[in-house]
């Protein structure tokens, strides 16, 4: 019998609990466990696919309502049987009104924001939107369009008792152009999903996140979700081509082209590129799509300064110029709380700052040559102190994981305060040092990973429940720090709930006034997730 | 795939073209100190499993052009194992060998940044890839007439003999072997390394040696001639039924009741 199969099915029978295996004390190794679903770096060691809690764990969560006491409802309608029966017509059997259904829509994946939703509706085509929304406004409904729910900021969960209007089940790809790239699918289709269709083309999305098991195209555009290889391919400003999406009147905007240049007017489709579901909800987009590349490698390098950091940063851009696709930043303790928290495997001994250089290109050779001499160069000029690099699918897949699923770890810790912005790149790690000394021991850790490249860092302090000494040492301190050296109080996170108080931070007066008139002009009533965004 | 201890000296088919056969001194053997095992670890590249496999159109093979390879994962395993007993001074040489293609020589160079000394590639034409067949380290222990001790979990070294233990269907089992003998690995025997830069850098300037089939006289004309290969069938959509009689109804009218 060949060896592999018997221990498919003794892991199998494992999990399932009908068969002991007598004095096994290791765990299989996290290289077997996993699958794969033909995309080329899908693969993530821990599944961020289940993102509703379930109902016990949702029901632990302090409602919003209750948590922000000064929020006020707005002067919005109740939900009516007979709302509900006018529901029931536009959106046949797809009206879910069972606490147990709904409870897992009405948190956030963090867990810290809860709302009351009671009602959920699945559209299935931009036609059920536009009817939805139309019902909505003439009755001063509030409606909250939700995604995948794997925001951050409290941006995808009802405050009160909003609609929650679900794209999930908006999952078709329409049409795909091989040759210009150009890709154009609903709202709701899952960014693996859309990855696994694309990869027997040869293409991929130009964006990819951790939460990329979870979260769908309409989601990311809505947040302008900038992720893992924003610093090769752009945000998503530039990769959308049409959006399509339905105002809140209920009026269905059609700006869904697929050209790449089209100076003819006011480009309509940024609006909805980041403003969170407030100005309309994206019911379909076209996307340009690059090709995937031939050769990627990964390398995971261990400093022990941050001037070192930085010189590897420098390095690295000098000597791999347009084969550099990534450059990720990790600390120790980042790295520390994926190993205990996910057991993964750190291929580097402990090291003070961690960075993972991806390379992609057309030809494995030459990127192989450019790499090689720039580790050479790092290691003899004592730029990095150790290292490792992988070109084959699988390692580059582990190597990744480890700074893909720290969002996952952390939130194993209990409670997580997230914070994201953009720093001046001299002063990248500094915020994390200051946070360090000022919150002390009461807290679990204090952690600092993210995007190198753009100068963006997660900062995240954990404890195992919420704690207010903590928080009041947090906010607004944190967002006062970055407001000094003129940085972004949310770099790619977006504002939601949680940081709509900060606005200001980063906006002048009359900047968020434009804003507030354009949300005045595009929704009237304010039905289009309220209370998101801007603060009271 | 299967490292092969040997204690003394040991000359074999593999390392000098001159001499056919296996020769061990046990005598001076006994002589020498644990620290005379030498270890030979086969390697082989295959498609890495993080791809995933297309059958080709016409149902000869899989696609394997373009496609990514590496070590085979349990090659990996016998790696560090071999690796792990350097470490413990209970082994003063590791050599990786793998037979294969030209391009074969990038895993050996693989497995001398994980801690090999030096490589042997027998350059091997023609199509291969991991048919889960389950049969080299018995074949050749077979061949070299050596105990074999294959699925091993464990491997610890007791004065002359090694202690094994075994993952079997039944659980484990802990057999002895005598020196030289041949190991196989199994998953839980331990996690490889990955290599690091320094080991990385010092890899290039190992050496490995290269030979072809022909060499040693082996002839290469397969006995066995693969006909097909295909995917296995899609899985059928299952149905719901609300009730016995229904599911009863549908099995009556598929035939199968």
């Amino acid at each position: 019998m060949a060896m592999r199969p018997s221990h498919v099915i003794r892991y199998v029978l494992e999990q399932y609990k009908s068969y002991r295996v007598p004095n096994v004390t290791q765990s299989l190794p996290s290289w077997y466990t996993k699958g794969t679903n033909g995309s080329l770096d899908s693969w993530s060691r821990c599944v961020h696919g289940s993102v509703a809690l379930t109902q016990k764990k949702a029901e632990r969560v302090p409602l919003s309502s209750e948590r922000f006491p000064q929020l006020k409802r707005g002067e919005f309608a109740r939900v009516t049987d007979g709302d509900l029966q006018v529901f029931e017509r536009l959106v046949a059997s797809r009206v879910l009104t069972e606490p147990g259904d709904i409870e897992g829509h009405n948190v956030d994946w963090s867990g810290t924001c809860r709302g009351a939703g009671q009602v959920l509706l699945r559209p299935k085509t931009t036609e059920e939107v536009s009817a939805i929304l139309r019902y909505c406004n003439g009755r001063r409904l509030a409606a909250v369009p939700q995604g995948g729910n794997t925001g951050l900021v409290g941006g995808s969960v009802p405050v009160f008792d909003e609609v929650i209007i679900s794209m999930s089940l908006m999952d078709k790809i329409i049409s795909l152009d091989e040759i210009s790239g150009v890709l154009v699918c609903q709202a709701g289709c899952v960014v693996d999903k859309i990855n696994g269709a694309l990869e027997p083309h040869g293409l991929m999305t130009p964006h990819i996140l951790g939460s990329k098991g979870s979260c769908q195209i309409g989601g990311n555009i809505s947040t302008n979700a900038g992720g893992l290889r924003m610093l090769r391919y752009g945000n998503l400003h530039g990769n959308v081509l049409g959006v399509e999406a339905v105002l809140a009147n209920g009026d269905v905007l059609d700006c869904l082209s697929t050209l790449r240049k089209d100076n003819t007017g006011y480009d309509l489709k940024q609006l909805f590129i980041g403003s969170e579901g407030s100005l309309g909800v994206v019911t379909a987009a076209s996307v340009l799509c690059p090709r995937i590349p031939g050769a990627i490698s990964v390398a995971l390098l261990g400093c022990d300064s941050f001037a070192q950091v930085l010189q590897t940063y420098d390095a690295a851009k000098k000597m791999l110029q347009e084969i550099l696709s990534a450059v990720e930043f990790m600390d120790r303790a980042s790295m520390e709380v994926v190993q205990e928290n996910l057991q993964l495997t750190c291929p580097l001994g402990a090291h003070r700052y961690y960075l993972l250089v991806e390379t992609s290109g057309s030809n494995a050779a030459h990127d192989e040559e450019k790499l090689n001499s720039l580790l050479g160069h790092l290691m003899e000029k004592g730029m990095v102190d150790d290292g490792t690099v992988a070109t084959e699918p699988s390692k580059v897949q582990s190597l990744w994981a480890l700074r893909e699923n720290v969002a996952v770890a952390l939130r194993a810790d209990g409670c997580v305060y997230k914070y994201d912005v953009t720093v001046p790149m001299s002063r990248f790690y500094d915020l994390v040092v200051d946070t360090r000394e000022r919150v002390g021991t009461d807290a679990t850790r204090v952690v600092g990973y993210g995007h190198l490249g753009e100068s963006d860092i997660h900062l995240n302090v954990t404890c195992p429940k919420h704690n207010e000494d903590v928080f009041d040492a947090l906010e607004p301190w944190v967002y006062d720090w970055v407001a000094k050296c003129k940085g972004s109080v949310s770099a790619e996170h977006g504002m939601g709930i949680l940081k709509r108080d900060y606005l200001y931070h980063s906006n002048t007066g009359p900047v968020v006034l434009l804003m507030k008139q354009l949300k005045g002009l595009m929704d009237p009533k304010g039905i289009l997730n309220p209370y998101k965004i801007f603060p009271d | 795939m299967w490292p092969i201890f040997d204690y003394g000296r040991f000359v074999s088919i593999i390392s000098s073209s001159d001499v056919y056969g296996v020769v061990w001194m046990r005598s001076l053997a006994q002589l020498h100190k644990m620290a005379n095992l030498r270890v030979l670890v086969g390697v082989k590249r295959v498609i890495d499993y993080a791809v995933k496999i297309r059958v080709k159109p016409d149902n000869s093979g899989v696609v394997t052009d373009g496609v990514k390879h590496s070590m085979n994962p349990f090659c990996e395993i016998a790696m560090e194992e071999a690796v792990r007993l350097k470490e413990k001074k209970l082994a003063k040489e590791i050599i990786a060998v793998s037979c294969g293609p030209a391009q074969a020589q990038e895993t050996i160079r693989t497995a001398l940044a994980m801690g090999a000394d030096r490589g042997i590639h027998v350059e091997v034409t023609g199509k291969s890839i991991d048919g889960d067949n389950n049969q080299t380290g018995q074949m050749t222990a077979a061949l070299l007439d050596w105990p074999q001790a294959t699925f091993a979990s464990e491997v610890t070294k007791e004065n002359d003999h090694l202690k094994v233990v075994r993952e079997i269907d039944g659980g484990l089992e802990t057999v002895k072997v005598t020196l030289p003998a041949v190991i196989t690995a199994d998953l839980r025997l331990n996690e490889p390394r990955y290599a690091t830069l320094p080991n990385i850098m010092k890899a290039k300037k190992k050496k490995i040696a290269k030979h072809k089939a022909a060499d040693f006289g082996v002839d290469l004309t397969p006995t066995l001639e693969v006909v097909g290969v295909e995917d296995p069938p899609v899985r059928q959509a299952g149905q719901k039924v609300e009730s016995t009689e229904e599911l009863v109804a549908k099995l009556k009218d598929s035939g199968v009741v």
